[in-house]
């Protein structure tokens, strides 16, 4: 049978305010443990909530940017549950009247179509702490600078059919977050989680089946894996005649694997109710269009402009402009070398190979953006080639100084020199009568061909440095002699 | 000294005829003598206190004149004092050294009180006659075979011996009137809102207000000035000018139309208790007042309406009591189930557990529109009566219960008895209206309070009434015998 | 309505208190009283009334960004019943 995957997910993505949502303590990440847990935190006897203003903020920017309604009254709930690392018993989260309210994003797939995404809506919340299962024997470690950390949790519509598209609209929302300056979407300090429901139902059937949801995913890698680890699973149940059960799975990003937490039957009774130590949210119209002015350009319309005044291909736009970092950079190469083309050319291709291979974000580039612009000038004005760049570009990344300090110092020059050249191609023609003899007699489209021939061994007599057009010229005039 | 008042006592202060550290160490030596009989405070901070009182006299002699400088005052234990042992009352909280001060505590200090300790009360403030204390139950100084009241039974037994000029309490559901009516003093609980309740251990976050006990509405006059304002730490607190709640005492009554709720004059009120009040309401009559029949005809919804609300909140406002940062933990858990429900069942008293219970029932999957939600339905009805009655009426007036102090033990088996006698309180705690408690006789030789009910944020009309009313009688001079 | 034994070992379990056996029937008594009492409350009319979660009708001050807190960890530790290496310790925890 041909089954239809049906995916949703719930992204929880932590915004970066100074300060908690609640209270006034740092939400800066690696701090010691505790030292970032005040008493309200901690939730000691007494203490109260009082809403930060930028989380509303933060959470309104991202409702305007995915086209939603902005609920104007928003009221938070209280999720309760005992776990060590929920110090008041109780998650301060929004239920029935969430900031956000259905909007949705557009994603582009691999194969350059379009498909359309809708979010039910997207709430406020606090994060919980951490435990430290291995420091000892017989304790877990609980250490709270994380709790009170705002969250937006944005919940999708079941609307995606592969991991393919739940990848690609996590990475939309990674770079709308980014782009929006709401998160610094650092997947590798928990900035964005997710948790993804998965069904599948035979091909053509319009009722869902049963879903599992997956939680505790904490990259675009690991959600893929654990969607198609997912898939197969309930494939191979359904095909064996058994049932799916509708259950809560851990992923393990270590072993891969992932395994029920709890069934349907098991399932926390949270008994949400409104908190009453905060009061219904109100956001003014006003309030809403002036966040809306001071919107960044988000990653749709700066891809589009990419297109426009780069004259970038719809797919460069897309690997370039997604993200805000990485388009700032691209930019700044652009305008400093004055070659768009040559720019998304060495951002898209050598500088992110290299950056991935370190995995390494594009902020921490050791290659600054002006430092690259240096590099593609030379490569302009004919001081080095292509090839050559490679290899400063290479020196550039090790810390060996900037293109012009690496070209001097390891003497890269190209050889332009014509007297210097038709010494060296003499040479080589000399060497190999027998491939000039093949020159002669060959037909115009073979000769072609054979000029290539002679290009490898020049240019290793030169180690690479000799320009290529120069030599062209050269070895076409005396071998047509 | 204890027999003064606390504006007397600023007279005494001012004209140097004693000194704080006088004042104080006379209450310190009371409270050591005489609290046994009354187990009215939990812990008493007689150095921090002289302390205060040596700091208080010093500025005064340097001419600074701070609001209650050098007035001792107890607080009851619900709220967090820095450094001194805060407890609410129960097991759960016997180890706990509050690590910061209450914005009610940091007022106090700002206008110079001296702290003499903290006040037993019903464990996490959930009772009515004080029994429920980790601490062992507080009695009642006119006859220490009745109980106090509660939950601020620690503190009204205190003002009432004598072993404090004021205290501050809590009331969620009449714990400052009920106590101050069954202890024969006066007791304010102020509109929702109008005092911070952070660092106020919270029973029910919607319903709690901490306000004034004292011995007079001159006094309490004095404290909500100090108590009284916005607090950016708290969400719920109203963001609304305080007056200066003494400069009104004194304004003729003349022309105060006084609504009587018939719902309050019902079966089940004492026929001693009914007297008495309608003797006050006469004597408001004398003093101008014009008095007119109302109708609240939820009034007894406001007892189920409560014992959902108040439950529901509580069961998720004291689940932060785990035994994982702070308070009880039990002995040598097994793994953390066992450490949560051991350490919560043997921290938490039977009358706390209770209402977990209750409260966790109301807002489960299933049971939620049923209780929770129909429960702050009717509270939206309730405080409509009150609505539509302050449309024609400046003030009502009622019995603050329907029966004097009962013995000790007489009711504590019994909760659903006990809640009953909340009626005439628990619905301006829904409406978050502020009440007030004051003497206004006696029935079978047991102190009986006039409850005072006002629109929202008029304190200083209640307080007004009270001290008319206080400046024509003399039911609030009269003191328990034996003292 | 009125609970039975595995209603209340429910909203035991939820509420993570304890009831020794020998307690169930008090506790179910005393609650169902309690019940009894509150279902009082069925016998009103509600339709179309909004519930009142708060008694003022006003809205939530927010707080500006700013972080206002230090480290305190030491003083807040000192309730602690069990901490160390900065970390509140709770018996192993097993996902």
């Amino acid at each position: 049978m041909e089954w239809e995957t049906v995916i949703g997910l719930e992204v929880h993505v932590q915004l970066a305010t100074q300060s908690k949502i609640f209270s006034g303590s740092s939400t800066a990440f690696g701090a010691s443990p505790n030292s970032q847990a005040s008493a309200i935190d901690l939730a000691l006897p007494g203490t109260l909530p009082v809403v930060n203003e930028q989380a509303m903020h933060y959470a309104i920017m991202f409702g305007l940017a995915i086209g939603a309604d902005i609920n104007q009254r928003s009221i938070f709930d209280r999720k309760n549950y005992f776990y060590p690392d929920l110090p008041k018993g109780y998650q301060t989260t929004q239920m029935d009247e969430p900031i956000v309210g259905a909007g949705a994003v557009e994603i582009q797939l691999a194969d350059g179509s379009h498909k359309t995404i809708r979010i039910h809506h997207a709430h406020l919340e606090e994060d919980a702490g951490k435990s430290v299962h291995d420091l000892f024997p017989t304790q877990s470690g609980i250490d709270l600078n994380r709790a009170g950390t705002p969250l937006i949790e944005i919940v999708s519509e079941p609307d995606m059919r592969s991991s393919e598209e739940a990848v690609a609209f996590a990475k939309k929302l990674h770079s709308i977050v980014t782009s929006l300056g709401i998160s610094d979407g650092d997947m590798s300090q928990g900035s964005m989680r997710f948790d993804v429901n998965v069904s599948i139902r035979p091909k053509g059937e319009d009722k869902l089946g049963t879903r599992t949801e997956t939680k505790n995913l904490n990259s675009f890698r690991f959600m893929e894996q654990a969607i198609h680890k997912e898939v197969e699973r309930q494939i191979d149940l359904l095909e064996y005649g058994e049932e799916v059960l509708q259950e809560t799975r851990l992923y393990n990003a270590d072993t891969g694997e992932a395994r029920s937490m709890r069934s349907k039957e098991e399932a926390n009774d949270y008994r949400y109710f409104p908190c009453p130590d905060l009061l219904p949210v109100e956001i003014s119209n006003e309030t809403i269009e002036a966040i809306r002015a001071r919107l960044p350009e988000l990653p749709d319309a700066r891809q589009a402009r990419f297109v426009a005044s780069y004259g970038l291909s719809e797919y460069d736009a897309s690997i370039l402009g997604g993200e805000r970092d990485t388009a700032e950079y691209f930019e700044s190469v652009t305008q400093h070398c004055g070659d768009a083309k040559l720019a998304a050319n060495w951002v898209s291709g050598e500088l992110s190979a290299r950056l991935n291979n370190e995995e390494l974000s594009i902020s921490h580039s050791p290659v600054s953006a002006e430092a690259l612009a240096g590099l593609i000038k030379r490569i302009k004005d004919n001081t080095i080639s292509g090839k050559i760049a490679k290899q400063v570009f290479e020196a550039m990344w090790q810390g060996e100084g900037d293109a012009d300090n690496v070209i001097e110092a390891k003497g890269l020059k190209q050889v332009s020199d014509t007297g210097a050249l038709e010494k060296i191609v003499d040479e080589v023609l000399a060497q190999n009568p027998a491939g000039v003899a093949q020159y002669k007699e060959a037909d115009d489209k073979k000769r072609k061909k054979l000029l290539g021939g002679f290009m490898g061994p020049i240019m290793k007599a030169t180690k690479g440095q000799a320009n290529p057009g120069m030599v062209n010229q050269i070895l076409a005039k005396k071998l047509n002699q | 000294m204890h027999q003064l008042t606390i504006a007397e006592l600023l007279k005494g202060l001012d004209s140097k005829a004693f000194s704080s550290v006088e004042l104080t160490q006379h209450y310190l030596d009371r409270i050591k003598q005489l609290d046994g009989n009354y187990n009215s405070y939990i812990t008493v901070t007689a150095e921090q206190a002289l302390a205060q009182a040596q700091a208080a006299d010093q500025a005064r002699s340097q001419g600074e004149h701070a609001l209650l400088s050098g007035i001792p005052i107890a607080h009851k234990d619900i709220f967090c004092t820095s450094g001194v042992k805060t407890s609410c009352g129960s097991k759960m909280l016997d180890n706990f050294i509050a690590p910061y001060d209450a914005t009610v505590i940091e007022k106090f200090q700002q206008a110079g009180a001296v702290s003499l300790g903290k006040t037993n009360m019903d464990e996490f403030a959930m009772g009515s006659s004080n029994e429920s204390s980790f601490y062992g139950p507080v009695k009642n100084p006119w006859n220490t075979d009745t109980v106090p009241g509660g939950s601020s039974g620690g503190s009204a037994a205190a003002v009432a011996a004598q072993l404090a000029p004021a205290a501050t309490g809590t009331d969620t559901g009449g714990s400052i009137r009920q106590p101050a009516a069954l202890c024969g003093i006066t007791g304010l609980k102020p509109t929702y809102g109008r005092v911070s309740r952070f660092g106020m251990i919270a029973f029910a976050s919607s319903l709690d207000q901490a306000g004034p006990m004292t011995r007079s509405a001159e006094d309490a006059a004095l404290l909500m000035n100090v108590m009284a304002g916005l607090d950016e730490k708290d969400s719920t607190s109203a963001d609304k000018a305080v007056p200066d709640y003494c400069a009104d005492l004194n304004q003729d009554l003349t022309g105060m139309t006084i609504g009587l709720p018939k719902e309050y004059f019902g079966k089940g009120l004492n026929a001693e208790i009914e007297h008495s009040v309608q003797a006050a309401i006469k004597e408001y009559e004398n003093l101008g007042a014009t008095v007119k029949e109302i109708s609240l005809p939820h009034t007894e919804l406001a007892v189920p309406c409560y014992y959902i609300i108040a439950p529901s909140e509580a069961s998720a406002n004291l689940s932060r009591f785990d035994g994982v940062r702070y308070g009880y933990r039990c002995e040598d858990p097994e793994d953390l189930y066992d450490l949560y429900t051991r350490s919560r069942a043997e921290g938490f008293g039977d009358e706390v557990k209770r209402r977990i219970l209750v409260g966790t029932y109301a807002l489960s999957a299933g049971f939620y529109d049923a209780y929770y939600k129909k429960a702050q339905q009717i509270r939206r009805l309730i405080k409509n009566d009150f609505v539509n009655a302050f449309k024609e009426v400046d003030i009502i007036m009622g019995p603050t219960t329907p029966n004097p102090a009962f013995n000790l033990g007489e009711k504590s088996n019994d909760p659903v008895t006990m809640y009953l006698e909340d009626i005439y309180t628990l619905s301006v705690n829904l409406a978050g209206l502020p009440g007030m408690s004051i003497p206004a006789g006696f029935a079978d030789n047991k102190p009986t309070g006039l409850q005072l009910i006002g629109n929202y944020f008029e304190e200083a009309r209640l307080l007004n009434a009270a001290h008319r009313f206080q400046l024509a009688t003399d039911w609030h001079q009269q003191t328990p015998s034996g003292l | 309505m009125s609970v039975e034994q595995t209603d209340i070992e429910k909203i035991a379990k939820l509420s993570r208190i304890r009831i020794a056996a020998s307690d169930m029937p008090e506790v179910a008594l005393r609650l169902n009283d309690i019940l009894a009492m509150v279902d009082t409350m069925q016998a009103v009319d509600t339709t179309g009334i909004e519930p009142m979660h708060n008694p003022l009708d006003a809205s939530q001050r927010l707080r500006a960004d700013i972080v206002t807190e230090t480290d305190q960890r030491e003083l807040l530790q000192q309730n602690a019943p069990a901490a160390e290496q900065g970390l509140f310790l709770v018996p192993k925890v097993i996902e």
